[in-house]
């Protein structure tokens, strides 16, 4: 694929991302915009892909070496820490029934 | 692993996230989704994994022991009612991530012949400037909420001077970057001077709007994510991050709209200042407090027909929320009806109330938002405001004058009575009177919430 071909094709999914997302969210209701947050913010964490990316580099001097190993510790904390906040959230919205009135 | 494979494995990723939010509008299956979501991560680092060939796969699984140990750790032990520092931390934490990325790639891409193209190093500069930013301010954030910093807003002469320098700064080392220049102490000035530019475009910020700021960050770090994808050529990355990066700016909208506030007001408007002006104000104003004790209290709670809790920060702090449920339970044994009133920005962060009260075992069905609690006062006996206080302030309904004029609130004045559970006379974090205490209907019961609610328990029990 050319260069600009990547490009094009790039800015396309990023704009239609844009759209998907503020569709996806307005479906959320406020009771669940912290499980939300923390949830993006899980999501978010695929940063470490990248990270990897720098880290896995097969010629890399000392400096990108270090780089992308403090890049993979940050984004491997905001992977597990994200989506293990967001469960244990989410584990204390099990529908219950409320108490029976006498 | 070829072109097409790993990318239609990252399409799973894709799809996965997707599932993940769209899962998040119900309850009853939202857990479920974020374990698709964690599935999809998964099958994104292993393609990841296997791309890099074994390179250095060492360092890659002994930072991600570190990195994954320490966040599973913090995440399993942080109470409920710290959530807000623990979702800015993880916040930062990617944002930083981001701009390190961003710095590593233009270091290895300098050295190789001819300029890097300018899609490339938009997308570095950019996720450096934003990644750095988001990074600097949650930080600041997370030292907010976990009261290492004061929480009211830091001020000083020629701020807003000294924020957009800096800005500038950043903007134009980016910008030359962009331009062709060569030079890689560019991208160091630009990160240094987005890394004091988030710093201090938080700290004037004052507890109460931290809703707005932790989403706005959110949205900041998601944004950074898919700058980077631009500069590895990364489909995952770009997708993910920019949901990311919209869903926090949509979230973030909401919350201002919440506030009836711009989010420009919010972001520099240092809101809850304590001006000179203000205390003398309120130390002026001649109206009375009644004060009631516990036991008074219980008695208008036992016999009410329809009670409403009205939960604010002050719930969190004194980490209330399983007493109330108690009580709450305690009143409808006797009959009562009971629910609560959950202001969208009551808390440090959006829904913050909801997750408390989950977390209390108070069934969902009994959370109103706003606009459903409203026309409900009228026939409650009594509102029980616990530890809340700008969102109940009858003035932000009819006193143009007031700071928060315009903010839609929860009217618990349309009760027959109003309880407000609160530690002192001293006005809310934000330094606003409150005429609610001075309502003729309304009591107050002074102390710590937790010590209240218990002694109202017991007080409710011997009747």
């Amino acid at each position: 694929m050319s260069h600009s071909t990547l490009l094009m094709f790039e800015v396309s999914i990023l704009v239609l991302a844009i759209f998907l997302g503020v569709e996806v969210i307005s479906k959320v209701p406020s009771l669940l915009h912290t499980p939300l947050m923390s949830g993006t913010n899980a999501i978010h964490g695929v940063v470490i892909v990248g990270a990897m990316i720098v880290l896995g580099q097969p010629h890399k001097n000392a400096f990108e070496w270090v780089v992308g190993f403090v890049a993979v510790i940050l984004a491997s904390a905001n992977v597990v820490g994200g989506f293990v906040v967001t469960d244990r959230m989410l584990e204390m919205f099990k529908r219950r029934e409320p108490p029976k009135k006498p | 692993m070829s072109y097409t494979s790993s990318n239609f494995l990252y399409l799973l990723t894709i799809v996965a996230f997707i599932l993940a939010l769209r899962f998040l509008s119900n309850p009853a299956h939202a857990r479920r989704g974020n374990q698709i979501g964690a599935v999809g991560m998964l099958v994104a680092i292993a393609v990841t994994w296997v791309k890099t060939g074994g390179t250095s796969w060492w360092a890659i699984v002994l930072a991600m022991a570190i990195g994954g140990g320490f966040g599973a750790v913090a995440a399993r032990k942080v109470r409920m009612t710290a959530m807000p520092q623990m979702v800015a931390l993880f916040n930062g934490v990617g944002g930083g991530a981001a701009a390190l990325i961003a710095l590593a790639e233009l270091h290895r891409i300098l050295p190789e012949p001819g300029a890097p193209t300018a899609d490339i190093s938009l997308g570095i500069v950019l996720s450096a400037l934003i990644g750095s930013i988001s990074f600097a301010g949650s930080m600041v954030a997370f030292g907010k909420l976990q009261e290492l910093i004061r929480g009211r807003p830091i001020t000083y002469v020629g701020q807003q001077f000294v924020n957009g320098a800096l800005f500038i700064a950043a903007l134009a080392c980016a910008v030359t970057l962009v331009a062709g220049a060569q030079d890689e102490w560019l991208l160091w000035v630009t990160i240094g001077a987005s890394l004091f530019f988030g710093v201090l475009f938080v700290l004037p910020i004052g507890g109460a709007d931290m809703p707005v700021v932790i989403s706005l960050l959110n949205a900041f770090t998601g944004l950074a994510v898919a700058l980077g994808g631009f500069e590895l050529e990364n489909n995952v990355l770009i997708v993910s991050g920019m949901l990311v990066g919209a869903s926090g700016s949509l979230l973030t909208l909401m919350m201002g709209r919440a506030m009836n506030r711009s989010i420009t007001n919010v972001l520099f408007g240092a809101f809850g200042q304590v001006t000179a002006g203000a205390v003398a104000a309120a130390a002026g104003d001649g109206g009375t407090v009644r004060s009631a004790t516990a036991e008074d209290v219980a008695v208008m709670l036992a016999y009410a027909s329809k009670v409403v809790f009205v939960p604010g920060y002050g719930l969190a702090v004194a980490q209330a929320q399983h007493d109330v449920r108690q009580l709450a339970d305690l009143l409808e044994g006797r009959g009562v009806e009971v629910s609560y009133a959950i202001h969208p920005v009551a808390g440090r962060m959006p829904g913050h109330m909801n997750v408390l009260l989950a977390e209390a075992n108070v069934p969902y069905p009994q959370l109103k938002e706003m606009d459903d609690a409203n026309p409900e006062f009228s026939r409650t006996d009594v509102a029980v405001v616990v530890g809340a206080n700008d969102v109940v302030n009858p003035d932000a309904r009819s006193n143009q004058g007031s700071p928060i004029y315009g903010m839609p609130i929860l009217n618990v004045d349309d009760a027959q009575a109003v309880v407000v559970l609160k530690r002192s006379m001293n006005p809310g974090f934000a330094g606003i009177e409150n005429p609610l205490f001075y309502n003729p209907k309304t009591v107050m019961l002074f102390g710590d919430a937790k010590a209240s609610i218990d002694e109202l328990i017991a007080d409710v029990k011997t009747l």
